[in-house]
This record gives structure tokens, sequence and C-alpha cells, in this order.
């Protein structure tokens, strides 16, 4: 995994509340096997005006010319803001998949859907949390300042603005170290494999039907 | 010292080892896998030399990219004409062939939406910890189970490991008193809890459904609301441990032999919240006000009752709240104030893993009684969450009341719930459909979906528009 440490880039706004994975990356684009490929369709409904589908060409979609990523002024953004609940709905790691790699790989928000939240950081991304006044006073910020940057500190816990105003963020001990070190976690949790028998072995007394194998 | 919560007494079971930081590994008891979220997981075990820790935690079947008619269905998966879903099936196959993984493939008697097949079939029992590359996982969490959504990373790490890095949610309960009204079910239950709480109200919670209602209520019907935690915000949903439970998993193909039957049925017993145990937040709703439930708008917590209008700006709590209003008016083409039962219909789908299981095919079945899909209604369906759910309502003759209605009576999988396979709305057609969201473009790009009860949808679909199953 791509270790995090402090990234510095222009912010773009989406003033939306409750933004589902289902917009993010919506289902027809799931079908692929792969972890890659996601990014032309990141927000495909609100980016395009045609209807996508897997495999098309991007050169012959319609852009939406009113979609805020779709500003000339918001080209190379990496840090999204968006509003409460962000990430709410499915499942899918499709979509921390499909913003990393159009280029975000930090999501501020008032708040996150547990699961995205959660699967930001098995991609190297940081989602950040911060006060529903101060993303409002980011948003007015973005919109009204072109090329907009923020930092995000991940070490310091804090978001930078050009201004030198910080905020401060929290965020889990663990996922943070595993993200400023890029670790991948099922190989620590598999250094406690001796654990994970004792755990077993005493189950299989406690309640043994649920070691019945399936597959008989 | 203060009792503890079913979520606490599932959590401490399954503890392997607490962590400085505050999380804890968490050991998984079930694994249930489909073809969407789990090759790049497959594929990561290959690429990092791993074996899967426990293969008779897993079990695998295809649902969400299945064809649902009968003729495309009947050839298996050679069959499957969109070439991208059938290389996802069979990459699901070869997979599970490769590492040994016991698989209901697309034509087997056993094959469904997994969270219809993992109850039904005894695969998920009282006390577990399932999870699954998929939200609705929550609905596990009606046999008394700790059950949750993971996304592909997580699937890999239950994979290689059989356990989950967690941190412990808080506590929230949700109390239905009373009784319910006639007509009233599972869904509006459901979606009136939503409408009260907001879709992020349940957000880091564990919710544990309890009181009156949910005591009365079938196993079925427990599985619809928990199902639906995750719409409210909440990963987890869950219901205490009783009779209803034990009789329902008794006699499951998967369930506890004979002799192992008496040590897990004590085991269950203890999975309810003790009398003194707090909870970080509470709810209480009452039951017998709860009217037929519809949604309007672009997320579950859109929802008013079957009576009501579609709600003015004016209505909205906030800022926020308004700007979605009025971005859901125009993309469901709906005026404010506008009465529910003045919306027409184009579409009805009877299915998902909210609302597929034999009961909720026997409530659509209910309101039918002989009468006939209005004219407006271009395709009526009904999918069962199973192969065996399809049986059962065979062997009822429900399907020949379906078809004879003017429904279609297809093959089970998860369908128009999410339109990864061939059925879907066109845009700005309206749909009455049992299943659990109703975002933008998720039965089809552009289509406009209401979420409702069976029974409310099959009053619908005989009617045109919707209409109070009540007086219907
Ligand atoms: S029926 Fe719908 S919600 Fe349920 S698992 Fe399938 S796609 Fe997901």
């Amino acid at each position: 995994m791509q270790a995090y440490n402090t990234q510095t880039g222009i912010v773009c706004p989406l003033d939306r509340a409750n933004v589902d994975t289902d917009q993010i990356i919506a289902k027809q684009f799931l079908k692929s096997i792969k972890r890659t490929g996601f990014g032309v369709n990141l927000f495909d409904d609100w980016r395009y005006l045609d209807e996508g589908y897997p495999g098309q060409d991007p050169s012959t979609r319609v852009i939406n010319p009113d979609f805020v990523l779709n500003k000339p002024r918001y080209q190379g953004a990496t840090i999204l803001l968006a509003r409460r609940n962000f990430g709410c709905g499915s499942s899918r790691e499709h979509a921390p998949w499909a913003l990393s790699e159009y280029g975000f790989r930090t999501v501020i928000a008032p708040s996150f859907a547990d699961i995205f939240y959660n699967n930001c950081f098995k991609n190297g991304m940081l989602p950040i949390v911060l006060d529903e006044a101060i993303v409002d006073t980011l948003m007015k910020a973005t919109v009204a300042n072109e090329g907009y940057e923020l930092t995000a500190d991940l070490e310091r816990q804090v978001v930078i603005t050009p201004t030198g105003e910080e905020y401060a963020f929290e965020v889990d001990a663990f996922r943070k170290h595993c993200l400023l070190n890029g670790l991948d976690d099922i190989g620590l949790t598999l250094q406690q494999s001796d654990a994970i028998k004792d755990y077993e072995h005493k189950m299989m007394q406690k309640t043994p039907w649920i070691f019945n194998d399936v597959r008989a | 010292m203060a009792g503890q919560t079913l979520y606490d007494k599932l959590w401490n079971a399954h503890e392997v080892t607490k962590r400085d930081d505050g999380s804890s590994l968490i050991y998984i008891d079930r694994h249930l896998l489909h073809e969407v979220t789990s090759p790049q997981a497959f594929e990561g075990l290959e690429l990092a030399n791993r074996a899967p820790w426990r293969l008779s935690a897993n079990i695998a079947s295809p649902d969400h990219n299945v064809p649902t008619v009968t003729k495309e269905r009947s050839a298996g998966v050679t069959g499957i004409k969109d070439k991208v879903s059938r290389l996802q099936v069979v990459t699901l196959d070869e997979n599970c062939t490769k590492f040994d993984i016991a698989e209901f493939t697309i034509n087997d008697a056993r094959q469904g939406i997994l969270h219809v097949v993992g109850p039904e079939q005894g695969l998920v029992l009282p006390g577990m910890t399932v999870v699954c590359g998929d939200s609705h996982t929550a609905t596990h969490g009606a046999l008394g189970c700790l059950a949750h959504g993971i996304g592909t990373s997580e699937v890999e790490h239950v994979l290689a490991t059989q356990c989950l890095i967690q941190k412990k949610s808080k506590n929230m309960q949700i109390r239905v008193t009373g009784q319910l009204g006639a007509g009233v079910t599972s869904k509006d239950v459901v979606l009136a809890i939503i409408a009260k709480i907001g879709t992020a109200g349940g957000t880091g919670h564990a919710i544990e459904f309890a009181g009156q209602v949910f005591e009365d209520m079938s196993m079925e019907g427990r599985m619809t609301v928990c199902n639906m935690a995750i719409e409210a915000g909440a990963r987890v949903g869950m219901v205490a441990v009783d009779d209803t439970t034990i009789d329902y998993v008794k006699g499951r193909p998967y369930a506890p032999n004979e002799s192992q039957w008496p040590q897990a049925e004590a085991y269950w017993r203890t999975l309810y919240s003790d009398d003194d145990a707090v909870f970080d937040t509470v709810v209480e709703i009452d039951g017998s006000q709860i009217a037929p439930q519809v949604s309007w708008g672009t997320s579950p917590e859109m929802v008013v009752d079957i009576t009501q209008s579609v709600p003015t700006p004016d209505q909205a709590i906030d800022e926020a709240q308004k700007e979605g209003w009025l971005r859901a008016y125009t993309y469901m083409g709906l005026e404010a104030g506008q009465k529910i039962t003045d919306i027409q219909l184009d579409r009805i789908f009877i299915g998902s893993c909210t609302n597929s299981r034999i009961e909720d095919l026997r409530d659509a079945a209910a309101v039918i009684k002989g009468r006939k899909v209005a004219d407006n209604i271009k395709e009526a369906i009904v999918v069962a969450g199973s192969g065996q759910v399809k049986l059962q309502a065979e062997a009822e003759g429900l399907d020949a009341l379906f078809t004879e209605a003017g429904f279609e009576w297809r093959e089970p999988g998860c369908s128009m719930c999410l339109a990864m396979n061939a059925d879907k709305l066109e845009p700005q057609e309206h749909c009455a459909s049992t299943s659990n969201r109703n975002f933008e473009g998720r039965q089809g790009n552009g289509g406009r979906t209401h979420l409702v009860s069976p029974a409310m949808a099959a009053a619908a679909a005989l009617a045109g528009h919707f209409v109070d199953v009540r007086t219907f």
C-alpha cells in the first residue's frame, strides 16, 4: 500500500450531502474483476451526459460542463471536499479505488459512512472529519478562490489553509500508523497467528458447531 | 457492573486480542462470498502467496450478476449473454474450485441472494460473526448474529486470517412498542425508523431492534428490518434470540447436528441484552402509529406515509436537507406537495434481499386475489430470493397467482435491486420496488425508485399508482 504522509493539493468542492457509493462508482462498472480502471468512471452519472458502460472509449463521452469535476479550475485536484454522510450505501471498495485512481487521496467531510471510511485506509487514502462549520468555511473559500489549496498533514493531524490556519482532526492510532508506513494489515494480523489458533482451540470446545465443515 | 448488551456479548465472545490502540482482532465464524466483491481479494491472496485460513468458514454463490429470465438462465454460466457479467461469475466458480471453497453455483437449487441463502440453509446461526463483501450483511443480525458488510480488502483479510481488525461501535437500541395495524409490515417499520432517525442516524452504532413489535415478528420480518440497518447508517442490526429464532434454525441443512444441538441451544438462549444493560442511544417508536410507507425521493430517509404528500421545502430541517429535496423533486419528476397516491407507476419489482423470502411473496400474492396488473404497468416482475424460496412458492401455487395477474415469474438473484443484469428501469420510469435503495440511477440510469413493502407493491401493480393497501 502507498504510504500517506503530507499532501498539498487543489481542492474540489462537492457541495452535496449523502453522496452514496452508487454515485461514486455506478454498478455497471463493478463487473470488472480488476482493481484498476475505475477512475474514468468516477461520478459517471454526474460527470457525463451520455450513459456510461464498461469498456467505452472515454474520448467519445459527452462531458457535463456543469459538474464541478469538469470545471477547468479544478483540474488536477487531489483533495475532495464534501458534505455530511459521504460514502453512504454499498460497501463497494470500488468507490475508494475510483477516487484514488482519479487522483483524490484525501476526502474532507463533516461525516462519513462507516464502511467507506474504513475502506479508504485500506487504499492509502485519508478521510478527514472536520466540523460542519469548518467544512462550510472551506467550501466557501474554495469556491471564492481559484486554485485554492489545502495541506493535510497526517503526522500532525491537521489541515492547513493557505493563510496558515490549522484545523485538527482525529484518526485512530493504528490506522495512522499503517497509513504513514504504507503497511499491509494482513501481514500484521498474521503475526498474531498463535493467538488466533489459541482462540480457535478454545472455541472448538465452547461452540464446536461453528467448525462443522460446510464442504462436507 | 452494568449488564451487557447483545452486541457486547457477541463482541466479547469473538475477541481474539485487544490491541493497544483500542481496536480488537475479531474472529469471523462465517464468510459469504459473491462474484462482485471477491475477485480482487482472491487475486490479492494469490499475489501474496497466501492460503485461506479456514476453508470451511466460507460459502459462495453468484447472485448480483445472474440473469433472471428462465431461458437465459437455463443455459447456466455459459448462457449469460453479457460477457462482462459472465466473466465475473466464471471467475467466482474458478476461484472456488481453485481454493476448494463450497459454492452454490448458478443453477444449484440452493443458489440465491446470499442474505437469503445463509439463514435458509442454516449456514448462518445465532451467535456467529458473519461478514460478506456486501453492506446488506446486516440482515443476518436477525438471528442474533454480529453481521456486517466489509470491503474487498477485508474480504481478503478474512480469507487470509479468519479475523478482522475492528473498533467497537456504540450501542443503540430502537424499541418499537405496541402492535402493528393490519396491512402494516416489517418493511414499513424499518422505513418509518429510517424516516425518523435519518440515513446517518445509526452511524457508528450497532443497532438492536427490540420491543413488542419485534418480539411478535417472524424471522423473515426481522431479516427485512436488520437488512436495512445500513440504510440507517449502522453496519450492524440485531434482534435477540428467542423461541422464534430457535424454531427457525431447527432442521436447517447446516444447523448443528443432534449431538451438538443441546449445547448450541443453551448458548443461543443467552444471546439477549441484559435488563440492566446500558445503551448509548435509545429511540422509541409507537408501532401502532406506523402506516404503510412509500419513499418519494432519492434517499431512504425521504419516506412518508401512504396517506401523505411529497413534503414541501419549508418542512426541511436545514439547508442541506432542503438542497437534497430540491434535487430529489427534479430527479424524481415530482412536485412538492403532490399526493403520494397520485404517483403513476411504470414498473413493479418484488424481490431483493430485503423482501424476497417466502413470507414476502405470500404477502404480495394475498393482495392480488385474482385481480390483474393495471394496463399502464409496462412490466411487473417477481424474483424469489433463492432457488428454495422459488420452489416453495411454486409448491404453494403462488407463481400461478402472480402470472395469471400479469406478473413475470423469474429465476432467483439480485435482479432489478441494483440492475447489474438486464433487469432495469428506463430513464424517468417510476418503479414500486421492494428493495432497499432509491439512490439516483440505482435501478437503471435515470430510473425513479419508490421503496415499499411487498403488499404495497402488489397493490400498486393492480392500481397502476400507489394506493393504501389497508383500504384496497
Ligand atoms: S438484493 Fe440488492 S441489496 Fe441485496 S445483495 Fe443483492 S444487490 Fe445488494
